[in-house]
């Protein structure tokens, strides 16, 4: 599967969030409204992290919030959120984290085109800084090379 | 040759970084088999693994291995997967 479709629905951009559970919860709102996942989906996301640690923080900047393949996911979705003024997720090397995305994949085989994608998108290294500065949801679609 | 990226739900991060490793690995002329997998797994997964690729946070609990275990710290960074890779393997 190449990259989900971006929504509307599911680009949040500049928005306020207090610490990193609010900016994941954010991205799980956003993947609830485009019908990828369920509400309790952002609590999964959120327990993966508490368990495991910021490890989804897989580049300066960048966080890429995701929990298993399992009830709360409803089909495979992807959601971004730029947030307006960055929060830390206690990262050893890449915080401060202003660009979360949320990641939902039905199936753990499936989801490797798409992740696949992501790495094209982000293997440029100026995509996050773009993607932070974005101010429309055309241009975010724009940076990722996604439709709506 | 068996590389194998860990992350805590076997999807997302550590799939990134199989597909960079593979791209990596290509460009290097080696030739591997990349598994990614959740830490859960690790014990099973990693069992005649060359190379674990994976984060910080999860070295503790990868634990005893006869693997290399390399830290990324950039998953988008090929410039730093091909440096570590190259000293791991060379």
């Amino acid at each position: 599967m190449p990259l989900p479709p971006l929504p509307e629905s599911a680009i949040v951009i500049a928005a306020q969030a207090v610490d990193w559970r609010a900016a994941v919860t954010l991205a799980g709102d956003a993947l609830a409204r485009s019908g990828a996942a369920r509400p309790e989906y952002a609590h999964e996301m959120i327990r993966m992290i508490e368990e495991h640690g910021p490890y989804v923080v897989i580049a300066p900047g960048l966080a890429l919030a995701h929990a298993r393949p399992g009830p709360e996911v409803l089909a495979d979705g992807l959601s971004i959120v730029t947030l307006a003024t960055p929060v830390s997720f206690g990262h050893p090397h890449n915080d401060p984290v202003n660009v979360v995305l949320g990641l939902a994949v039905v199936a753990p085989g499936e989801h490797l085109a798409a992740v696949a994608a992501l790495a094209n998108v982000f293997n440029d290294s100026h995509a996050i800084e773009e993607l932070a500065a974005a101010t429309t949801p055309a241009q975010v679609r724009e940076i990722m090379g996604v439709a709506a | 040759m068996k590389i194998v990226t860990i992350c805590g739900a076997g999807i997302g991060s550590s799939g990134i970084l199989k597909v960079n490793a593979e791209r990596v690995l290509r460009k290097l002329d080696i030739q591997a088999t990349v598994v990614a997998a959740d830490i859960e797994s690790i014990q099973e997964v990693a069992a005649d693994a060359q190379v674990i690729l994976t984060s910080a946070e999860f070295v503790d609990a990868i634990g005893a291995t006869f693997a290399d275990v390399i830290v990324v710290d950039n998953y988008f960074d090929t410039a730093e997967l091909t440096t570590k890779l190259e000293a791991a393997l060379g």
